[in-house]
């Protein structure tokens, strides 16, 4: 029992989910609001536990399905913060549209679960296993304010693709158990190794796994579902869609690219170029185009996996830290952003086009400040934290050699930066059409400001984050 | 003492960036707090900058002041300052002109009065911090960390076209310096590692990755300075920005291109520089030839010192790639004197325009009958931006061209057009808005200068004329660190040593 305890944080989070359904149940209405607080604590105490059952090596555990090590508690601290951030920011926003039920946070629990299981994977079995409870909660998440057509319609749509891009992957894992006769990650790692070089059917397994986790993390050309999820769903959810989801799919790709099929490091290298150029082009391009703000959001998303695959794509381990870095970074900035979204909505107004921010500046100049750091720090501009993120997955690809790719990199970041500052023109140069004041919770407002200020207040951290990052991904070929 | 040259640079840096916050956060609830503060503020810094001047060690080309912290230890990066004979008058320049926008600011500033200042003073401490980093890095950070602000400047309390104007300055600029940043970072694995500067020097660089790293550096610094052809964001974001924006603009962040090229581009890439040197002095004739005559065809006043501008930072380029002694010492006073010849110059239109709103040249016409003082100090701030000897812009201009004698008779000969067509610009608008009959009712109204406005004007006006007459406390600050640029062990950028 005692070997157990390293999974703590799952079993607790998975565990306090059944809990929540059920008391929502058998509870009074009244008591409803209290579902907010138990989720949070659950969080919280998860948070607490991973970090407390940390170990400096990596400690297979259930007969090798899964292995906790420094990356995985790093990366499920991180996915529990992001958590709490997202439910914190939505509270109110799920409270007035009537969706603030157990299901909602029971789902969003279930998620996390299965994040936490996909970070801390060490077989093909329990990678795919967290990454279809993180999937199957997504896409009921998102239907879950059934009366809205978008959003029925953005949940239909991620289900088909991502029901097409899980097959994709999972038939991708079974040629390379075809290749090497086994499902332990690290098993197959050693047994590549073996293979001679471009051996046929792991080449082609390794196209197929690549092609399912572009999918999940959203890059060009896996990237169509982007848009239309972030539009289409309540701000609540786009915000849950948007940030931790993007860590765990990150992780897979150090589970899998790095751990496993680090013997095909130079297929995937080439194949992570094309992806990462193509992304950052089509998203950051594609992005000028936007009326809508969630819309914009979204290729921006698509432009800053393309930034984050430019440290995977250096096959060093100071890359992977420098990827992890810019995912965690591009992780809170955009909750912050979709913060603003929720804070300027109300009932019956979602505050989601782009005109809606005009004259913030003028309504309140406290969040136009904010979102003037969530910009900037998008757009990669110092002293904001967003440029070092940026600093250091450049840092890594020119490091690797890639310099074309590190110069089309900056130079679609300096096309990236008009649709940011068209943000900052609309709040700070322009006259406000909706004068209504500002509203939300608490707990969203005050979140929000920290979120927002520690683009600016952690930039001289930036050293220490970066180490942590590092000492995450040590265990790493 | 001893302390404070170890803290020095540090507080001025961050001297004005604090009280910048703090205005920030207390400006909107005590309005009325701004100004002292902000005068205070700047103030200071000028307080702590000034002892550096005979502090510092004249004889000697090495940094001084030194300070080195820790910053991000996975990237190497730290936190490195010190200046030398060539940074140390842009640091006090820099000083002396927040002083001045602080002075000047804010009398036609009527709202989000304490946004305004906290700009101004975040910026004067950004640029301290980028004549003084000696970490790449850093230098970058700050470098780009500016533009946040001047992008609000412009933006917020710039004229009719502002938005155009100040999305067109950020972009430029941005592009500019990412190549740079690819640059430095090439460098940086190069070095082994390392953000420092100065050990870049010694990199053993071959021709090709010299010429790139060069042209990476060249349009970052080009974008800034400008040069021609990418110098059209200038005029826009000059004539559609505030006028304590246009000073900052003119007289310190044009000078940080230049500055860029000394620090950067010569001592790293040597092979590179001597190698495009041809292509350099062409653009910076073309600058001074050809934009010269732009700024003769000008109807409105910020447009032409904006063009003027455009025109002198071609000497200072000129200067800078002539590789002589001589041209390089008047590459380095022409950006001090510009740096206070066109900030005087905005701040006279900027008298003008507090009271008639209107910067063209035809809503003026015999100024000088309500305003007499006022003419007489935009006298002279014309006549020292027309060369005149005596003034500061004389000396600048003087020894670039005589340098280009020394390198070729027809560059000598290009750039002394500019001691025709600078007179004819400058005089003959100073001609129409001064003198002359009042056509126009408006102008017969006009007070003429406050007691705020003459202090500046005053102040200036000692500067000018005190670089005119006696340069020679700055040139010899400068005299080690040039003939170290110039003549480094190994690394000739020039010939002979006279």
């Amino acid at each position: 029992m005692a070997d157990m305890l390293p999974l703590l944080p799952e079993s607790l989070v998975a565990g306090m989910a059944c809990v929540i359904l059920l008391a929502d149940l058998f509870w009074k209405r009244r008591f409803r609001p209290l579902l907010y607080w138990a989720a949070q604590g659950t969080l919280v105490a998860a948070a607490v536990a991973a970090y407390e059952v940390r170990g400096p090596a990596a400690r297979p555990l259930l007969h090798g399905m899964v292995a906790v090590d420094d990356l995985s508690t790093v990366l499920q601290i991180t996915i529990f913060l992001l958590t709490i951030v997202v439910f914190a920011y939505a509270r109110t926003y799920v409270a007035e549209r009537g969706i603030f039920k157990s299901e909602f946070f029971v789902l969003a629990l279930m998620g996390v679960a299965g994040m936490c299981v996909m970070v801390s994977a060490a077989h093909f079995l329990s990678l795919y296993l967290g990454l279809e409870l993180l999937s199957l909660s997504l896409y009921a998440l998102i239907a879950l304010q059934r009366d809205s057509i978008a959003a029925t319609e953005a949940a239909m749509k991620y289900f088909v693709l991502g029901a097409l891009s899980s097959g994709l992957l999972l038939y991708g894992l079974s040629m390379l158990y075809g290749a090497t006769g086994s499902l332990q990650i690290g098993v197959v790692a050693s047994r590549l190794a073996a293979l001679p070089a471009h051996d046929l059917v792991a080449t082609l397994g390794l196209v197929f796994v690549l092609s399912g986790l572009a999918f999940k993390l959203g890059v060009v050309p896996f990237h169509m579902w982007i848009p239309d999820v972030y539009e289409g769903a309540p701000t609540a959810l786009t915000l849950y869609v948007g940030a931790a989801p993007k860590v765990a799919a990150f992780a897979l790709f150090l589970r899998l690219l790095v751990e496993g099929l680090h013997g095909l490091s130079g297929s995937w290298q080439e194949m992570l170029v094309l992806l990462s150029v193509l992304s950052m082009a089509v998203g950051n391009v594609v992005a000028i185009a936007q009326t809508n703000m969630k819309r914009m959001l979204g290729y921006s998303a698509i432009s800053h996996m393309g930034f984050l695959l430019l440290g995977l794509l250096s096959a060093r381990a100071s890359g992977y830290a420098d990827a992890m870095f810019y995912a965690i970074v591009y992780a809170f900035m955009t909750l912050g952003a979709f913060g603003i979204v929720i804070l300027l909505s109300r009932k019956g107004f979602e505050a989601d086009r782009l005109e809606d921010l005009r004259g913030l500046y003028q309504r309140s100049p406290w969040y136009a400040w904010m979102m003037l750091l969530i910009m900037f720090s998008m757009a990669g501009v110092p002293p904001t934290i967003g440029f070092y993120a940026k600093l250091a997955v450049i840092q890594a690809a020119v490091g690797a050699g890639f310099y074309s790719v590190a110069v089309a990199a900056v130079l679609f970041s300096v096309i990236g930066a008009f649709y940011y500052l068209r943000v900052i023109k609309l709040m700070f140069f322009d006259a406000p059409i909706d004068v209504a004041p500002l509203r939300g919770g608490w707990d969203l407002r005050w979140i929000l400001s920290l979120n927002a200020a520690a683009m600016l207040a952690l930039a001289p951290w930036t050293g220490t984050l970066i180490a942590v990052c590092r000492t995450a991904v040590h265990g790493l070929p | 003492m001893d302390l404070y040259r170890h803290i020095a640079l540090s507080l001025a840096i961050w001297i004005p960036i604090a009280f910048g916050l703090g205005i920030l956060f207390v400006g909107p609830r005590f309005v009325r707090m701004v100004r002292p503060l902000a005068a205070l503020g700047s103030g200071l810094t000028l307080l702590v900058t000034v002892p550096l001047w005979p502090l510092f060690r004249a004889g000697s080309f090495a940094m001084q002041f030194r300070e080195k912290v820790a910053w991000i230890p996975a990237f190497h990066v730290n936190y490195a300052l010190g200046i030398d004979g060539i940074s140390l008058p842009l640091v006090l320049l820099t000083a002396i002109i927040g002083v001045i926008v602080v002075m000047a600011g804010g009398s036609s500033i009527k709202e989000r009065v304490s946004e305004y200042f906290a700009a101004f003073l975040l910026m004067e401490g950004l640029m301290i911090g980028v004549f003084c980093a000696l970490d790449a890095m850093l230098f970058y950070v700050l470098w780009e960390a500016m533009l946040i602000p001047m992008f609000l400047i412009i933006g917020i309390w710039g004229g009719p076209n502002r938005v155009y104007a100040t999305i067109k300055f950020f972009l430029y600029t941005f592009l500019g310096s990412v190549l740079m940043l690819v640059a430095l970072l090439y460098l940086y694995f190069r070095a082994g590692e390392s953000f420092d500067i100065l050990s870049y020097y010694h990199l053993p660089l071959a021709q090709t990755p010299q010429i790139l790293i060069f042209l990476a550096f060249l349009i970052a610094f080009a974008v800034k300075i400008p040069m021609w052809p990418v110098h059209t964001w200038l005029p826009d974001a000059h004539v559609e920005a505030p006028t304590g924006g246009s000073v900052v603009l003119a007289a310190i962040m044009l000078k940080m291109g230049a500055y860029g090229f000394v620090r950067f581009s010569l001592p790293i890439t040597p092979l590179a520089s001597h190698e495009l040197a041809g292509f350099m002095i062409t653009l910076s004739l073309i600058a001074v030839v050809y934009i010269g005559l732009v700024a003769l065809a000008q109807e409105d006043m910020k447009k032409l010192i904006a063009y003027s501008s455009i025109a002198h930072m071609g000497f200072v380029t000129l200067g800078i790639f002539l590789f002589s002694r001589i041209a390089m010492d008047g590459a380095l006073v022409q950006m001090i004197s510009h740096g206070f010849v066109s900030a005087a110059l905005f701040l006279c239109v900027g008298v003008l325009y507090d009271r008639l709103h209107s910067r063209a040249i035809h809503d003026y016409g015999g100024v000088v009958n309500s305003m007499p003082i006022f003419a007489a100090f935009m006298m002279l701030f014309a006549m020292a931006n027309s060369g005149l000897p005596g003034t500061s812009g004389f000396v600048g201009e003087f020894l670039v061209i005589l340098g280009a004698f020394k390198v070729n008779l027809w560059y000598a000969v290009l750039a002394a057009t500019t001691l025709v067509s600078g007179a004819a610009y400058t005089l003959w608008m100073y001609k129409r808005v001064i003198f002359g009959p009042i056509t126009k009712p408006a102008v017969a109204t006009l007070s003429d200068v406050t007691g705020r406005e003459l202090s500046f004007l005053a102040v200036l006006g000692v500067a000018v004329l005190a670089l005119g007459v006696w340069p020679e406390p700055l040139l010899h600050v400068m005299t080690a660190s040039v003939h170290h640029l110039l003549w480094r062990p190994g690394l000739r950028l020039a010939g002979p040593q006279p």
